[in-house]
């Protein structure tokens, strides 16, 4: 049953994130692209990081994609933008891209076959998970803190000249 | 709550499946706001591959990495989008075939 | 004050005086600074010369210490001995006549007190060179006769010719100034001391002869002397110096300067006495060029520049005294040459100055009953100059030769070579006087020569007659040195200029013999034209130094060096070049490229895995 709803998320996640990435339209593209994380959040929960499911909930399927969405609503996309982008689904333009996709799989293939090993079916609590974080990663804690703080400078400081600028455009 | 048994190699293909189809969506895709969200599903696959790692030796580590690539992915959408925001100003289009005023 | 820092102070201090003014003062009152100076000088030397002769006195006085680098001492201090008193006597009395003749031979030169200038800065140049107590004051004076030589060579700086004369001068004697520092160098660094006594003191008792560094010292020194006084190789800058104004070629390029290297040689002869190869290369050197110059001075039409080939071939004859060991014979024969010598340029200032500045002697001729005053001159000069008995020359010649005659080995062939030059010397010397005083005038002078040109020809006429009897107080500067007379080389050497007065009379005057034969044919032309040009030693030089100078210099206008660097920089460049061209801005070829590297990676990695 556990692994039959396993099977189906992953069935779920890839054909998700195929249709959104294949969407002319961007805000259909975003919908589908959540239906993939939430998926992926099932995969997670599945395995038994429950800590993980949540955070790929909350944070990717929710507060990023949300960001995509207030996006798109600035920008105001027309049919122009969808006539383009199904213009350069064209599939000449597929050649290149396909046969490196196809050789990057491959040799993931390859690496994947070294290993052959079942999951361990325990799961590892979020208590665990902030013990472990916040002990031998506290550094990497940090350094991630920093990074934030680096993408909110550089997010407000891109923002406030986009809003400035068009203001005193018109 | 117990996990779940099952061969490791099938997370890993598929999570070498969604690289691999968010990396045909870099390439193919014009608009920049498509060729993020290829981004996003990139590092989304990656983050599959650590905690079905994870998962495979029961410890915490894979959850931890996912958590880094969390962040990472913020930072990166966060900046990204800001750009976003700006191509369209400046270029009047998210075409980045048009926009490559960047050549050397 | 003391009389001896007066001799070279009073005309140091009218130059200064003269160039500070900067030609404002009157010509009348620069004259007067210019040869009071050298006149007040002039007395003070006899003075000090008196007071030589009656007691014998070595004067030493030191002024002050002009540098204190630990043990490296040099004073500003005079050394007066019987060589010094003989070298002031002459600076100072044959400048001074030479001064008051500059006086009426440049009256109408725009320039006047600036000539005044220089000629004072160089006798107190001069007198400071002589008088030095050590060597590094030696050399100051010695450097600062060099730049006046060259301000008056270039004196009418207007004329580009003039001022490559100078440099040419400057440069040619620099050659020499720099081995004469070497040698410096090499003499304190070995005995630790500049002061010429204690340095004379410390060869003698450190140094055996024939040593290495006594030979190598004095081989540096000789180079010194030989390009200041334009002996072979470093001789070449000597008649082209005659640009200048002719009293100053009396006085530099005759009298006194060009003589500092025998100076020099004769005031550091215990060195050259513990190197006897230095000393013959002296000798053979001295010979060299006194025959080189005579046979130059044949060819020349310029009547100075004949003067200048004799100057050259006479102070070989100085070297060949030195060289044979006669340092007394060759400081005579230097003082001798200085009264004839600067005889002679007066004399031939004074046919210039007369003949609208003509200096080509073809173009003059039977000046003899126009120009008395000069001829008369000009024959005395001529006479000593050529060595006919009873002449101040014939008395110096003479011992010079007869010292080289009692040389062991070599003596003989040098002495043979010393009768050739005074034939020669002769033949050229009596050329000059026949072809410019006897004969079909071909210009007419426009004036004749006043008395303050008179005066110093007549004062020098003497000199130059009589000099022969002034004995000089050197005995007990350099050793004694005995020789039998032999009376059959001295008659020869009595015959020799005789028989070349008689060659160069029938040559000139008689037209008994005639060269027209030898100077048509091909290879009689090439000859002349050959010692015209001075053996063609400038074109040698021009050749071999000066055009592979010019030629690396404009290599190196074109920077070989930083062509590999360039070449470098090019390189980097052009790979900038190819690799902004794949700068393309589009982000898909960027993703692209990435996914590329990405893919290499990972086979690489697993290549190495399994």
């Amino acid at each position: 049953m556990m692994e039959t709803l396993f099977y189906l998320a992953a069935v779920i996640a890839l054909s998700a994130t195929i249709l959104a990435l294949t969407r002319a339209n961007a805000a259909h593209a975003l919908i589908y692209l959540i239906l993939s994380l939430l998926a992926v959040a099932v995969l997670f929960f599945l395995m038994g990081a429950p800590f993980a499911a949540a955070l790929e909930i909350l944070i990717y399927a929710g507060a990023i994609m949300v960001l995509f969405v207030f996006v798109i609503m600035m920008l105001n996309l027309g049919k122009s933008g969808e006539e383009l982008e199904r213009s350069g689904l064209h599939a000449r333009n597929w050649i290149i891209p396909g046969i490196m996709a196809t050789l990057l799989f491959v040799e993931l293939m390859y690496a994947v076959e070294q290993t052959s090993s079942l999951t361990s079916g325990t799961a590892v609590s979020p208590k665990e998970v902030g013990l472990e974080l916040f002990g031998p990663y506290v550094l990497a804690v940090e350094l991630a803190s920093m990074l934030l703080l680096a993408g909110l400078v550089g997010a407000y400081h891109l923002g406030r000249r986009f809003i400035v600028r068009s203001g005193s455009d018109d | 709550m117990g996990g779940l048994q099952i061969p490791l190699e099938h997370v890993q293909v598929l999570a070498a499946l969604l690289f691999s189809c968010g990396f045909l969506g870099l390439m193919l895709r014009r608009n920049i706001i498509f060729m993020l969200m290829s981004l996003e599903v990139m590092l989304n696959a990656a983050a599959l591959a650590f905690v079905a790692a994870g998962a495979r030796w029961g410890q915490a580590d894979g959850q931890i990495i996912f958590l880094l690539i969390l962040a990472v992915a913020a930072a990166e959408i966060s900046v990204g989008l800001g750009l976003v925001l700006q191509i369209q100003r400046r270029f009047k289009t998210l075409d980045m075939d048009t926009a490559n005023r960047l050549r050397g | 004050m003391n009389t001896l820092s007066l001799i070279p102070a009073l005309p140091l201090f009218s130059a200064i005086l003269l160039m500070v003014s900067a030609g404002r003062l009157p010509k009348q009152i620069s004259a007067i600074l210019g040869v009071g100076s050298v006149g007040l000088s002039a007395l003070c030397v006899a003075m000090v010369a008196m007071g030589f002769m009656a007691d014998g006195q070595v004067r030493e006085i030191t002024l002050w210490t002009w540098i204190a680098i630990e043990d490296f001492t040099p004073a500003i201090a005079f050394y007066v001995d019987g060589l010094t008193i003989v070298m002031m006597s002459v600076i100072t009395g044959v400048g001074f006549l030479i001064h008051l003749y500059s006086v009426e031979f440049m009256a109408s030169d725009e320039s006047f007190s600036r000539y005044f200038a220089y000629m004072n800065l160089f006798v107190a140049a001069m007198l400071l060179l002589v008088m030095a107590d050590n060597l590094l004051l030696l050399y100051m004076g010695w450097e600062g006769v060099g730049v006046c030589s060259y301000l008056l060579v270039g004196f009418w700086y207007r004329d580009p010719d003039n001022g490559q004369a100078a440099r040419k001068a400057f440069v040619v004697t620099r050659v020499g100034d720099t081995a004469m520092a070497l040698g410096l160098f090499l003499l304190f660094t070995e005995l630790g001391t500049l002061d010429i006594q204690p340095l004379m003191a410390a060869a003698n008792s450190q140094w055996q002869v024939g040593g290495t560094l006594p030979v190598l010292a004095t081989a540096l020194l000789l180079g010194g002397a030989l390009g200041k006084s334009a002996q072979l190789p470093l001789h070449t800058w000597l008649p082209d110096a005659m640009a200048g104004p002719t009293p100053v070629s009396a006085l530099i390029h005759a009298a006194t300067m060009v003589t500092a290297g025998v100076y020099l040689i004769a005031r550091t002869h215990e060195l050259f006495l513990l190197a006897p190869a230095t000393l013959e290369a002296v000798a053979w050197l001295g010979l060299a060029t006194l025959l080189l110059a005579a046979f130059a001075a044949l060819a020349q039409n310029d009547i100075k520049r004949i003067l200048a080939y004799s100057t050259i071939s006479q102070i070989g004859y100085m070297f060949l005294a030195l060289g044979v060991g006669a340092f007394s014979a060759g400081i005579f024969h230097l003082m001798t040459h200085a009264f004839f010598k600067a005889l002679l340029f007066l004399a031939a200032g004074a046919v210039i100055h007369c003949l609208h500045h003509e200096h080509n002697i073809f173009r003059m001729g039977g000046l003899r009953t126009r120009l008395p005053v000069v001829f008369a001159s000009f024959l005395i000069g001529s006479a000593a100059l050529a060595a006919l008995p009873f002449t101040s020359g014939f008395y110096s010649k003479d011992s010079i030769l007869l010292a080289a005659w009692s040389l062991p080995d070599i003596g003989p062939t040098l002495w043979a070579g010393g009768l050739l030059g005074a034939l020669l010397t002769a033949i050229y010397s009596f050329r000059l006087v026949f072809v410019v005083f006897f004969g079909e005038a071909n210009t007419e002078p426009d004036k004749q020569a006043g008395w303050k040109m008179a005066v110093p020809l007549i004062i020098l006429c003497v000199l130059a007659a009589a000099g022969g009897w002034i004995s000089q107080p050197l005995d007990d500067v350099f050793p004694a040195q005995g020789h039998d007379v032999v009376h059959v080389i001295e008659y020869i050497g009595i015959a020799v200029p005789l028989i070349g007065l008689l060659l160069a009379y029938l040559l000139f005057l008689g037209k008994q013999l005639s060269l027209s034969s030898l100077t048509e044919s091909s290879m009689g032309k090439a000859l002349q034209d050959f010692w015209l040009k001075g053996w063609r030693i400038d074109d040698l030089y021009h050749n071999l130094l000066v055009r592979p100078f010019t030629g690396f210099a404009r290599l190196c206008r074109n920077e070989p060096v930083d062509l590999f660097y360039n070449s470098i920089a090019g390189a980097l460049r052009w790979s900038h070049r190819s690799l902004s061209s794949i700068q393309t801005g589009e982000l898909r070829w960027y993703a692209t490229s990435m996914v590329f590297g990405l893919i290499v990676l990972v086979a690489i990695m697993l290549r190495n895995a399994s």
